[in-house]
C-alpha cells in the first residue's frame, strides 16, 4: 500500500475511538492543540494520552501542569485508574507543576521563557520522554506581564517541541471568537482538536471535533464522547462500514406460531427486530418471550429496560406465565434498567456497549426505544440507534427493540425513524370491532425470509402469547367475541347440516319403504286380478265345454249323430 | 530555670531588632549562559545591589544551563529571574533588570507607585 507509506507517522493515543477518527493517532513528533471551555475534559484527554502512551506504547511522557499541583492531579485521575505515582516511580512519567503567581513577579525588562524550556528539556531528558503535555499554557498569560514577549515565546516553544521530536498536547481555553484566547496556538499547532460540552433538554453531551490535521485526512464530524471510569471514549458515528456478517441461522421467537409466520423458524441470527405498537399491545410480552426462549436454549440475554424496573417486569411477565427469575439467578439473563433521562444518549450507548462487551449476550432487548426521544432529539436518537444496530450486527447479536406508537399516528412509522435499519418488523395493533379492543399482529417486513402476510389475532394468556386462527369474513379479520360468534355460528351451521343429512336419509328410507309397499300392493292386486282372470277363463272354458256338450246333446236329440249324448237326446 | 531561659531569648530577640544582621538580603539570579540578557542582568543587579544594599546582601548567580534541575525547584519560568529569598515575602524579578526603579520595587526598597 504505497498510500499508507506516504502517511504521516502517528502516535496512537490509546483513547477509544480517537485513533479511529484521526486515522491512527496524533501527529508524531508534532504539537497538537486541544481546546475547549472549562470542564470539557481537556486535561483528562491530555492525561490519558500520556498515561496510555507510557503504559501501552512504551512512550514515556512529561506532564507539565500550570493549574493543578502534581498532588491534586494525581488524586484527581486516580479515580480513572491511573496510578501516576507508580508511573513516576518507574520513570515513565514526569510531573511538573509550574507555579506562576502574578503578585510575586516584577518585570524589569526584556525576558524570555528559557527557564521553562530548560525545565521541560530537563524533564524530557530525565525519562527520555516521547510525549509532552502542557496544561494549560494560557495560565502564563495571566501570570506574566508583556503578552508580546509571551506570544513570541509560545511560537518558539512550539518550534522547540517539534525540534525535540516529542508528540505534544497543548491545552487551551476557548476564546470568544477564536478557538483559543490568544488566537495563536491553533495556527502553530499541527493538529487542533476542539472539545465541547453542551446541555440540551437538561441532558449534557460532550462532543469532540478534529478541526485541523496537517498532512493527514481525518474525520471532520462532531463526535460524541464521554468520560467514565475508564477515561474517555469517543464514538465515531460514520466510521463503521457496512461489512457485518450475515448469518442464515434462525433464532426462535419463543412463540411457536409466530415462528411459523416467519418462514417456520423465527428471526435470523444477528438481525434487528422491531416490535412496534400502541400502548398495551403486548410489545414487552413478545420481548419477554424472546428472552425466555434464548435462556431456554442456554444463551445469554441482556434486557435493557427504560420504563420498568426488573422486578416489575418479572412480576408482570409471571402473570402471563413467563418466569424470568430463574434465568436471572442462573446468570443467563441480565437486566439493565435505567431511566432515559439518567444520562445523555452517548452515555447510554456506551453503557450499552460496555454491558454487551462484558456480558456477551446472544440476544439483546431494548424496551422501549421510544423513551429516548425527549424533545426534538430524533436525529440524535437515530444516529445513536444506527450505531447500536451496527454494533449488534458486527457482534452477531439478535436485537429486539420495542417502539411505542402513539395513538392516532401513522402505524407504519416509528417515532424514531429507524424503520429502514430494521430487518424484521412486527407490527402490533389494536383492532377495535364490536365494542372490543383486541390484539392483532402482522409482519410488516422481514428481510431474507418468506413470511406470512396475515394479520393474526393474539391473546395474552396465562401461558404467554398465543396466536389464534384467522377468521376472514366480509368485514375483515374477525377478532374477540366476533370471532367467537363466528365460531358458534359455524358450529350451529354444522349441526344443522348434520341434522339435514339425517333427515334426508330417513326420508329416503321412508320412500324406499313406501315404494316397496306400493310394489307389494300392486303385486297383490295383480295376483288378485290374475286369479280372477284365470277363474273367468276357466268358467268360459267350462261354459264352452257345456255349450259343446249341449250341442252334442241337442244333436243327439235330433238324432243327428249317434255318438251324441244319449241322455240329452233321451230327454228330448 | 525556664524563667531564666525565657528572659535570655527575649533579650536575644531585642538585640536582633536593634542591630540588623550583616547580610539580610539573600538573592539568587538565574541566568541562561551568556545571552545578552543574562549579561545585562548580571551587570544591572550588581550595580543596584552595590548602590542600595552594599554590605548587606548575598548574591548567587546560577546558570540554568549548568544546573537545569534547579529551575524546577525554584519554579523558574522566565530568564533572567532574580529571586529575593530573604527578606520575605519572596519575589521574582524577571527581565534584564534594565528598569532599575522596578527592580527596587521588587526588592521592597521602593513603594510601588
Amino acid at each position: 500500500m504505497p498510500k499508507a507509506r506516504r502517511q504521516l507517522p502517528k502516535a496512537p493515543t490509546g483513547i477509544q475511538g480517537l485513533d479511529e477518527i484521526t486515522g491512527g493517532g496524533l501527529p508524531k513528533g508534532r504539537p497538537t492543540l486541544v481546546c475547549g471551555s472549562a470542564g470539557c475534559g481537556k486535561t483528562l484527554l491530555a492525561m490519558e494520552f500520556i498515561v496510555r502512551g507510557a503504559t501501552q506504547f512504551n512512550e514515556p511522557g512529561v506532564f507539565m501542569t500550570f493549574e493543578e499541583s502534581a498532588q491534586d492531579l494525581t488524586k484527581n485521575v486516580a479515580s480513572l485508574g491511573f496510578d501516576l505515582k507508580d508511573l513516576v516511580a518507574r520513570k515513565k512519567l514526569a510531573l511538573d507543576f509550574v507555579y506562576v503567581e502574578r503578585s510575586e513577579i516584577e518585570e524589569t525588562g526584556e525576558y524570555d521563557l528559557e527557564g521553562l524550556f530548560i525545565r521541560l528539556g530537563q524533564a524530557i531528558d530525565s525519562i527520555h520522554a516521547k510525549r509532552v503535555v502542557l496544561d494549560t499554557i494560557e495560565s502564563l498569560f495571566a501570570g506574566l506581564p508583556n503578552p508580546l514577549i509571551l506570544r513570541a515565546e509560545l511560537r518558539r516553544l512550539f518550534r522547540w517541541l517539534k525540534d525535540k521530536g516529542v508528540t505534544a498536547i497543548i491545552t487551551g481555553e476557548r476564546g470568544d471568537e477564536t478557538l483559543t484566547r490568544q488566537g495563536l496556538e491553533e495556527y502553530v499547532s499541527d493538529c487542533v482538536i476542539v472539545l465541547d460540552h453542551r446541555v440540551s433538554e437538561q441532558v449534557s453531551s460532550r462532543r469532540l471535533r478534529v478541526v485541523k490535521y496537517r498532512g493527514s485526512t481525518h474525520g471532520t464530524n462532531e463526535y460524541p464522547f464521554l468520560i467514565d471510569e475508564n477515561g474517555i471514549s469517543v464514538l465515531p458515528v460514520t466510521s463503521l462500514v457496512l461489512q457485518h456478517p450475515a448469518s442464515t441461522q434462525r433464532v426462535p421467537t419463543g412463540v411457536p406460531r409466530l415462528d411459523t409466520m416467519l418462514g417456520g423458524a423465527g428471526y435470523l441470527r444477528g438481525s434487528t427486530v422491531l416490535a412496534s405498537g400502541t400502548a398495551g399491545s403486548g410489545k414487552s410480552s413478545l420481548a419477554a418471550h424472546f428472552a425466555d426462549a434464548a435462556c431456554r436454549r442456554g444463551e445469554h440475554a441482556l434486557y435493557f429496560a427504560f420504563e420498568e424496573s426488573p422486578n416489575q417486569i418479572m412480576r408482570n411477565m409471571r402473570s402471563i406465565g413467563i418466569d424470568l427469575q430463574p434465568w436471572v439467578q442462573k446468570g443467563l439473563l441480565q437486566f439493565q434498567a435505567t431511566r432515559p433521562t439518567f444520562a445523555g444518549l452517548e452515555m447510554h450507548l456506551t453503557m450499552i456497549h460496555k454491558a454487551i462487551n462484558t456480558f456477551k449476550p446472544q440476544v439483546v432487548i431494548v424496551d422501549p426505544l421510544t423513551s429516548f426521544v425527549i424533545g426534538g432529539n430524533e436525529t440524535e436518537v437515530k444516529s445513536m440507534l444506527m450505531r447500536l444496530v451496527d454494533f449488534l450486527k458486527i457482534n452477531q447479536i439478535t436485537g429486539l427493540f420495542t417502539s411505542l406508537t402513539s395513538g392516532g399516528g401513522p402505524l407504519e412509522q416509528t417515532e424514531v425513524a429507524i424503520s429502514s435499519l430494521i430487518d424484521t418488523w412486527l407490527l402490533l395493533r389494536d383492532i377495535e370491532i364490536g365494542g372490543e379492543r383486541n390484539r392483532g399482529m402482522y409482519i410488516l417486513k422481514s428481510r431474507g425470509m418468506a413470511h406470512s402476510n396475515q394479520i393474526r389475532e393474539f391473546l395474552l394468556t396465562d401461558h404467554g402469547v398465543e396466536l389464534r386462527d384467522v377468521y376472514v369474513g366480509a368485514g375483515g379479520v374477525l377478532t374477540g367475541s366476533a370471532r367467537l360468534a363466528q365460531e358458534a355460528q359455524e358450529q350451529a351451521g354444522k349441526l344443522t347440516r348434520q341434522q339435514e343429512t339425517t333427515r334426508r336419509q330417513l326420508e329416503l328410507e321412508r320412500r324406499r319403504k313406501a315404494m316397496e309397499a306400493q310394489i307389494a300392493a300392486m303385486h297383490a292386486e295383480f295376483e288378485a286380478q290374475e286369479t280372477e282372470t284365470l277363474k273367468i277363463i276357466e268358467q268360459e272354458q267350462t261354459r264352452e265345454e257345456l255349450l259343446v256338450q249341449e250341442r252334442v246333446d241337442m244333436g243327439l236329440s235330433r238324432k243327428s249323430d249317434a255318438r251324441a249324448n244319449k241322455q240329452k237326446g233321451n230327454s228330448k | 530555670m525556664p524563667k531564666q531561659k525565657a528572659r535570655d531569648s527575649t533579650k536575644a530577640f531585642e538585640r536582633a531588632l536593634v542591630s540588623p544582621p550583616e547580610k539580610n538580603y539573600v538573592l539568587r539570579l538565574y541566568i541562561t549562559g551568556t545571552t545578552p540578557q543574562s549579561v545585562r542582568a548580571i551587570a544591572n543587579v550588581k550595580k543596584i545591589c552595590e548602590e542600595h544594599l552594599k554590605g548587606r546582601y548575598e548574591l548567587e548567580v546560577i546558570d540554568m544551563y549548568q544546573q537545569p534541575q534547579l529551575a524546577q525547584g525554584e519554579q523558574i519560568i522566565a530568564a533572567p529571574t532574580l529571586i529575593k529569598k530573604l527578606p520575605l515575602p519572596l519575589r521574582r524579578i524577571i527581565g534584564d533588570m534594565s528598569k532599575a526603579e522596578r527592580v527596587l520595587v521588587g526588592l521592597d526598597l521602593r513603594k510601588k507607585v
